[in-house]
């Protein structure tokens, strides 16, 4: 076990997939010589030659278009992209390409890729640099979609979908990167696609997310503690195969729940899982099901990101809510 | 520009083919045609889709596949059905793409061609990670990419240039300039000259051919490969042509273009001048062309009867078609709509 942030997490995943299969290739803005932005493959092109560990031409679509290539070719490419509010320009090689090709060609040629979008605020950048614009990519049939929260998860997960036969778009909380240190393997090992994690146990709501929200929901829960409210926490881990199961257990014990998710609130995650849990578990369910997100703004600049970003206590309000009605 | 054979069917040049091989070349343009023209018939019937015919650019395909080793990767686009067919996609899978079923978009294991690109310009970018794959992989296997005039004016044209010639790949870009991107003229699509000088911004030889020249665009793409397999890098050939159809069946021309330009290019066919060519060499009589155009009608009925057999598709096909495995969702999704199903 070696105690790595979840940068770190990814970079270790990054270079056990580097190391295991001669097909994985990196690829991406500045992941070589510079170890990307956020410095996740640091030193991985000095390990593993320019060739696995490709710094390519500022030009999003090129770099997945090429990917797609190959992919059908044999190879195994992990793209990276440098903030996903850049992933537009690549977004319809992304949903006319890589997620349909499989059915395309009937399963003659397939695209195993990872496609890892560092996302999210609370980082004070610069336009463009702080979107959650992954309801697009639930809503793209043929894609995967994960968000893990912990470095633990962050390596599994990554692993996980480097062995996935299909794309997997893979979401890397920016904010999360050094916030969160813990033990981890040395050595691969994998966390399911598919599956959710409870992170806290509890009997009065459960609280619902995913990412970088699960800090604000852990935080959320222990204040719900010292008011004597008993809050069951899961992180989905997995958009796309959600776990119903996970959830509708959850939520038949505690009749309430609150689901969290960053990005604006028309149309985002939490809407799909409201509306998986009032399907499954309506009359389980004490009172409304109530939605923490971000709005239907524009993601503000540094001075007003606190304006968007769901708090703890918009959360807790959120489910004193639940347990009001 | 580049020409070997006149309209006229007068060589200019030494041909790079053997009449044998010509005349074989020949056939296979005859066939195309035959296809071509079987597929407006059956699509008037309502037995195809849309369908967007390449009569007139027969040579422009024919003749630069023919120059493909057997296992080099071939992405083309849904008006390149003769190169496809070059190069191994059965007659019976076009047909059936073309009726509406996704079956048609597998060829059988052995063929590197991918399914027709409908998007317009996103698939050269395949192209160029294919041959960047068999480099990575050590292999000479190169790529050949179709594409039209208008399909350069997209972004993923520049960026397919710009990553081949950065990673020297062995990718071969055929642009068959036919003179429309539907009803806009090539002019309207760039002001550069020719197509072909695009090359030079991305370090890469560009060359002009006659598209309607089987053996100019043979010989174009021969070197073209042998330039890949050398590593030295890509190509781009533009092969001037004209799109003597519709864009598609759905598609009148009369509304952008007069009929005097389609008589104009009609007396610069890529089949008659190889006739021509044949004729004066002594290999080529009317019984030969009647027989021809019997079997190879004969094999398009074939496939035809083959398209038209296969077993409707189930939902298992639908729903098992997205990943690997399908999701519990997918199944849950399919069994909601099981009861639905016409007929039942």
């Amino acid at each position: 076990m070696v105690v790595m942030n979840l940068a770190e997490a990814i970079g270790s995943g990054l270079d056990d997939a580097l190391s295991n299969d001669d097909r994985v290739v990196l690829l991406g803005e500045d992941v070589g010589r510079n170890g990307g932005v956020f410095r996740v493959s640091s030193g991985l092109q000095e390990r593993h030659g320019e060739n696995r560990v490709i710094d390519t031409p500022v030009a999003e679509s090129g770099i997945v278009g090429t990917a797609v290539g190959l992919a059908i070719g044999g190879m195994r490419p992990i793209v990276e992209i440098q903030f996903m509010g850049f992933s537009y320009p690549a977004f319809d090689q992304i949903a006319s390409h890589v997620a349909r090709m499989r059915n395309r060609s009937r399963h003659r040629f397939t695209v195993p890729m990872v496609i890892r979008l560092p996302y999210g605020g609370g980082i004070g950048a610069a336009e463009h640099h702080s979107e959650s614009n992954e309801a697009i990519y639930v809503n793209t049939p043929g894609l995967k979609v994960v968000v893990p929260s912990t470095p633990y998860d962050a390596k599994g997960l990554l692993t996980s979908a480097v062995a996935d036969p299909d794309p997997v778009i893979f979401l890397e909380p920016i904010r999360l990167y050094r916030a969160v240190k813990e033990e981890v393997p040395g050595e691969p090992f994998d966390v399911p696609i598919g599956q959710a994690r409870i992170i806290q146990a509890g009997e009065d709501v459960t609280i619902i997310t995913y990412g970088a929200m699960t800090k604000e929901c852990r935080a959320a829960a222990q204040q719900l503690d010292t008011e004597g409210v008993s809050a069951e926490v899961i992180d989905v881990r997995t958009l796309v195969p959600l776990d119903v199961e996970t959830l509708v257990t959850s939520v038949t014990k505690t009749g309430r729940a609150v689901v969290v998710n960053e990005a604006a609130r028309t149309g985002g995650y939490a809407a799909e899982i409201v509306a998986q849990l009032q399907h499954e578990v309506l009359f389980s369910l004490e009172a409304p099901v109530e939605r923490v997100t971000g709005w239907d703004t524009v993601f503000p600049l540094k001075k007003t990101e606190s304006y968007y970003l769901p708090s703890v206590a918009r959360i807790v309000a959120a489910a004193r809510t639940t347990l009001e009605a | 520009m580049e020409q070997i054979l006149t309209p006229e069917g007068t060589l200019i040049a030494d041909s790079p083919l053997g009449v044998d091989d010509v005349r074989r070349l020949y056939r296979s343009m005859v066939a195309a045609r035959l296809f071509d023209r079987k597929s407006v018939a059956l699509q008037m019937q309502g037995r195809l889709a849309t369908y967007a015919p390449f009569e007139g650019q027969e040579a422009a395909q024919v003749g630069s596949a023919a120059a493909m080793r057997s296992d080099d990767w071939m992405v083309a686009t849904y008006r390149d059905a003769a190169a496809m067919w070059m190069q191994g996609y059965p007659w019976e899978s076009l047909f059936l793409w073309r009726s509406g079923d996704e079956r048609g978009g597998r060829p059988p294991d052995d063929v590197p061609v991918l399914p027709p690109s409908i998007t317009v310009g996103a698939h050269m970018l395949h192209a160029v990670g294919l041959s960047w794959a068999a480099k990575l992989q050590g292999r000479d296997t190169a790529s050949v990419t179709y594409f039209g005039d208008g399909a350069t004016s997209e972004g993923d044209f520049h960026e397919a240039m710009n990553f081949a010639s950065v990673y020297s790949t062995g990718t071969v870009f055929v642009c068959q300039n036919n003179g429309y991107a539907i009803s806009m003229p090539t002019d309207r699509q760039t002001s550069s000259d020719t197509i072909a000088q695009k090359a030079d911004a991305y370090g890469m030889p560009g060359v002009l051919v006659d598209g309607n020249d089987l053996l100019a665009m043979y010989d174009a793409t021969s070197v073209a490969l042998a330039r890949a397999r050398a590593g030295d890098g890509p190509t781009l050939i533009e092969a001037l042509t004209y799109r003597i159809g519709p864009h598609t069946t759905n598609d009148d021309p009369g509304r952008y273009r007069q009929r005097r330009e389609e008589d104009e290019w009609r007396l610069k066919d890529p089949i008659e001048r190889v006739r021509r060519y044949l004729e004066a060499m002594g290999v080529w009589d009317p019984a030969w062309q009647a027989e021809i155009e019997n079997v190879e009608s004969e094999v398009i009925e074939s496939a035809v009867g083959q398209a038209e057999a296969v077993e409707s598709q189930d939902l298992e096909m639908m729903f098992g078609g997205m990943f690997e495995t399908p999701t519990q969702n997918l199944i849950a999704q399919r069994e909601l709509m099981r009861p639905h199903l016409e007929g039942e």
